[in-house]
């Protein structure tokens, strides 16, 4: 492909990420740029070069000893999950803006620690940046069908300009905030569309290489294992190499978590902690997707290519090798995708790192302290531009001079192993309170330089001079000292071998030191605050143990020189208003003096902030007990608050239920009344009725005519009848709605009950000529109230007859067996309910308003009564509603 | 001949008092609840109207005021004649413009004088 076009389209490409960062950055606050998938996208910037082109060269020459460093997150994703809420947590408390501003913050912001941390972190990221830009050149000279050599000039290396595009794209967009902790949704937006480009490119040409040039992954299986060194290739590790795969499942375990590039996306990046649930399960997939044709591509590689093509680009080579150059071009494009994600999130990550943990606090601050604010933010932000710039052009140089005779594969698990070193102070320093910086700093120091002796030196010695003396003799020729067998481990590979002596040094070194010496109050504070975070986000700026001598408008004025006079004037009444505290106040304590440390932290980070807010107030020094006591003391009253909290609450509810329950008794008193009154009223009707009929009778009795005297005896009759029934069913209500009556649960023949039911009710229906059908003959029992039922149904029949037309009334007694019980029906074809009484039909006393017959015979306490009977069964009694014709009472009573 | 309006709903009470009154020569008109009353009052001025409060449909108090708002009936008397007897009862009947309130149950004889007293 002409070199030309293709740099028209490499151009292109990068004006693509450009446009998409730009538009994101444009609209930060999006749920398309808050989404957990470009979450999860970006954390698959852990695939770089590396895991694009390195894992075939490696599958090519030593089979499936690439996979541990993707089973190692996969594996460890639940823990790294639990982890991650813990560190974020922190993180986004005290504005922690980079894995060295994390692990220093824990050991109170020392100073020293964070320059070694950046510095570990600088040693491990440029000469694996340098290998992305390798891997950029060499594929594309393999694409321009150039022989690559570097050194003519850098001016005609397309590669220094790629570099050069790469740091204005990190600088332009990381940089936008003086503020480090601020969120880069730019840069985070164009990751994940390149972790899915790259992705996508590299499925396509798996598919490709398998089902188009081969016939499925079985035919080259089939092909390959007739190669001679196919053994080689599928041998499966024994007992060293097991162990061998677990020291490198642990190893990209650590880096998952300590690279500077998946700290910044995965936890300074994230905007809300519920994407890690979606990260759970999307980001393994990502991950065994990549791997799924890496075996396949490096087989067919050595199957279809030449012994001096470079198995590291297989990918790009077999298309090319069939002329399927646009296949190519897109292998090509998905390297480049994962190249410049990780060169633009590491830079990004190491520049803050740069500037904060290493320029700023050693030697700037006097500067700032007298500078004006704007002045300050654009000096912090060139810091970082010119530290962006650095390390690229650094890396690549270093590209340029040194890393011609160095594999992918082995430069990336050398920058493992180095970021591996800040594994115990980082882990073991979140759940151990007594770790403290010096045995974080020495144990660093030993760590690295073990790895540097069993890792770094034999590896260049030997890239460089070709001479493997040092690496077969050791030092002095001292067998013991061997590099790769240290001591006589002489069974792991030399990366996991490294891995194992450094970092086990190191622990030691770490735990033994934190033992060995007491650690300082202040450090003790913050490790505290790291190993009980949960506790100690209660206690807020708390949970800083302060003592001294310290004045608001001193602490105002280091401020201002950083966020400016609004920004701080804005976040002191936020303090003091949180705080409740007045805002002329003039001595400032200890939370304020956290809360502005937190404040400058971002800007200039955590050493720096300490220092400067140091530097104007004047601390008295605690002892460590005096600090712990303290903070035992403030987190007893937050839990003391917490259970006043809680009591109080109880009685808030108690008094609640207090006041229910009185309302209750009103209305239970008033229901009463009511109830009362209206029993007497319909007990005066009757006797009304018997008084007036009984007087006229006795005074008139000569003058009045037989008939009339007769209608009046009838009358006194019926309305005694009256009288008495109302006073039964008052008696039974009572009884039944006060619980003392007891059922007579026996189990009977429902069958008999509807029968004899009907045989109550037949008379009074036969002198209305109304038929009552019994519509089911089955028999069947179950326990209940005899009489009790008895009396409900006699109720609702009665009813039924008294609202039927004579001659035309039907009335159709049912029953059917539903899941938990007998359901009853009484259904008739008479006027029916009228839609506004049926809510109310078993409300005592009721009788409906639109009677326009003459008033209904009965107490008005039927269907009140049956409803306590059925209820007392357990059962419930109901009206069908929406019948066309009649009314269609139906009750259930449980089979138990 | 003067005339009587009864509204109650409850037969066998409204035969006795029809009865007595007829006995007193008076013209007997029955309702059996407010809404009846109504419509007999459109075509008849009653000298009195005895008067139940708690019917269905439309009650005692609302039949109140609608003679209240009649300028045909206002000569009209209106005796309450209920079972409710307590004095916020009373004292709410008689304040709406009854011109009596006698409770239930009751003498025949009383009822009957008092209605004749009322309306000398």
């Amino acid at each position: 492909m002409n070199n030309y076009i293709l740099i028209i389209i490499i151009l292109s490409y990068m004006a693509v990420l450009f446009f998409i960062a730009f538009i994101a950055e444009k609209n930060a606050k999006s749920k398309w740029v808050n989404n957990p998938y470009i979450y999860s996208l970006s954390l698959a910037v852990y695939c770089s070069a590396w895991t694009y082109y390195g894992s075939i060269g490696m599958a090519a020459s030593s089979g499936v000893d690439f996979l541990p460093i993707y089973l190692g997150p996969v594996i460890a994703i639940p823990l790294w999950i639990i982890l991650m809420r813990k560190i974020m947590r922190i993180s986004k408390q005290h504005k922690v803006s980079s894995i060295a501003d994390f692990i220093s913050l824990r050991y109170a912001n020392n100073r020293s620690l964070g320059a070694l941390i950046t510095i570990m972190c600088i040693t491990a990221t440029v000469p694996y940046i340098s290998l992305q830009l390798k891997a950029v050149a060499e594929s594309f000279a393999i694409m321009a069908n150039e022989t690559h050599s570097i050194g003519s000039s850098i001016f005609d290396d397309s590669t220094f300009y790629i570099a050069l595009i790469l740091a204005i794209f990190a600088t332009f967009f990381g940089t936008q905030a003086t503020d480090a902790s601020e969120k880069h949704k730019g840069i985070v937006t164009t990751v994940a569309f390149e972790s899915l480009l790259k992705l996508t490119f590299f499925l396509i040409i798996g598919v490709y290489v398998t089902y188009y040039l081969f016939d499925g992954t079985q035919d080259i299986y089939d092909k390959v294992s007739q190669t001679t060194d196919f053994d080689l290739l599928v041998k499966l590790p024994g007992l060293g190499g097991g162990m061998d795969w677990g020291f490198m499942i642990l190893l990209s375990f650590t880096a998952i978590f300590l690279l500077p590039r998946q700290f910044q996306v995965s936890v300074l990046e994230n905007s809300r902690e519920k994407h890690l649930k979606k990260a759970i399960w999307f980001f393994p997939l990502y991950l065994l997707l990549f791997n799924i044709f890496v075996i396949f591509i490096a087989w067919a590689g050595k199957l279809s290519l030449t012994e001096n093509a470079n198995p590291e680009y297989f990918a790009l080579l077999l298309p090319l090798n069939s002329d399927h150059t646009f296949l190519a071009l897109l292998v090509f494009l998905g390297g480049l995708s994962a190249v410049i994600s990780m060169v633009v999130v590491s830079t990004l990550a190491l520049s803050k790192m740069i500037s904060n943990n290493l320029i700023i606090p050693y030697g700037f601050l006097d500067k700032f302290i007298k500078a004006k604010p704007e002045v300050n933010a654009i000096y912090i932000k060139n810091i970082r531009r010119i530290s962006i710039f650095s390390v690229i052009i650094i890396a690549y140089f270093f590209y340029n001079n040194f890393s011609i005779e160095l594999s992918l594969y082995s430069i990336g698990l050398i920058s493992f192993v180095i970021v591996a070193q800040l594994a115990p102070a980082f882990f073991i320093g979140l759940f151990w309170n007594r770790g403290s910086s010096l045995a974080a700093i020495l144990g660093i120091i030993l760590g690295f330089l073990i790895s540097a002796y069993t890792l770094i030196l034999p590896f260049t010695i030997e890239a460089f001079t070709g001479n493997s003396a040092f690496t077969e003799h050791g030092l002095f020729g001292i067998s013991a000292l061997r590099p790769y067998a240290l001591f006589g481990i002489d069974f792991l590979s030399p990366p996991a071998h490294a891995f194992f002596w450094s970092l086990m040094a190191n622990t030691m070194c770490y735990l033994i030191i934190s033992l060995a010496f007491k650690g300082h109050y202040r450090e003790r504070n913050y490790a505290e605050m790291f190993v009980d975070s949960k506790n100690y986000s209660f206690l807020q700026d708390s949970a800083f143990v302060w003592k001294g001598e310290a004045y608001v408008s001193d602490i105002k004025n280091v401020l201002i020189k950083f966020l400016g006079e609004d920004r701080t004037q804005r976040a002191l009444n936020l303090f003091f208003r949180k705080y409740n505290i007045p805002s002329d106040t003039q001595m400032a304590d200890a939370r304020l003096i956290n809360f502005s440390e937190k404040l400058l932290t971002g800007s200039i980070g955590g050493a720096s902030a300490k220092i400067l807010i140091a530097g104007v107030v004047k601390e008295q020094e605690i002892s460590l007990p005096e600090v712990l006591k303290i903070l035992e003391e403030s987190k007893e009253t937050i839990s003391n608050n917490k259970a006043l909290q809680e009591k109080s609450k109880e009685l808030t509810d108690l008094t609640g239920k207090l006041k229910d329950a009185n309302e209750e008794l009103i209305v239970k008193d008033k229901q009463k009344d009511e109830f009362l009154d209206t029993v007497a009223h319909e007990l005066k009707t009757p006797i009304t009725g018997i008084r007036a009929a009984s007087e006229l009778l006795m005074d008139e009795n000569d003058e009045m005519p037989t008939e009339v005297r007769q209608t009046f005896l009838k009358n006194i009759v019926s309305d005694s009848d009256r009288l008495s029934r109302l006073i039964n069913n008052i008696l039974d209500f009572e009884k039944l709605s006060t619980g003392r009556e007891q059922l007579n649960l026996k189990k009977r023949n429902i069958q008999n009950t509807l029968k004899q039911a009907i045989g109550n009710t037949q008379h009074i229906a036969a002198k209305k000529e109304i038929t009552i059908v019994n519509n089911n003959g089955f028999h069947y029992e179950l326990p209940y109230d005899e009489d009790r039922i008895l009396q409900v149904l006699t109720n609702l029949l009665s009813n039924a007859i008294k609202f039927c037309e004579p001659k035309k009334g039907v009335i159709t007694l049912d029953y059917k067996l539903g899941n938990d019980g007998i359901e009853i029906f009484v259904k008739d074809n008479g006027k029916g309910i009228p839609q506004e009484d049926i809510n109310y039909i078993f409300d005592k006393f009721y009788q409906s308003k639109n009677q326009n017959t003459i008033k209904p015979e009965g107490s008005g306490l039927g269907l009140a009564i049956s409803k306590q009977i059925i209820e007392k069964h357990q059962g419930s009694i109901w009206v069908e509603k929406g019948t066309k014709v009649g009314t269609t009472f139906g009750f259930k009573l449980p089979f138990n | 001949m003067k005339k009587i309006l009864i509204v109650d709903d409850e037969p066998n009470i409204v035969m006795t008092l029809e009865y007595a009154f007829k006995k007193k020569n008076f013209e007997v008109f029955i309702a059996r609840d407010g809404g009846e009353a109504m419509q007999i009052l459109e075509n008849n001025i009653p000298d009195v109207v005895l008067l139940d409060i708690m019917m269905p449909n439309v009650d005692g108090f609302q039949t109140l005021d609608h003679i209240k708002n009649s300028a045909l009936l206002k000569d009209t008397k209106v005796v309450f004649l209920s079972a409710k007897n307590k004095v916020s009862d009373i004292e709410k009947g008689l304040k709406l413009g009854a011109d009596k309130y006698l409770t239930k149950p009751f003498s025949i004889k009383k009822i009957v004088s008092e209605i004749l007293g009322l309306l000398n």
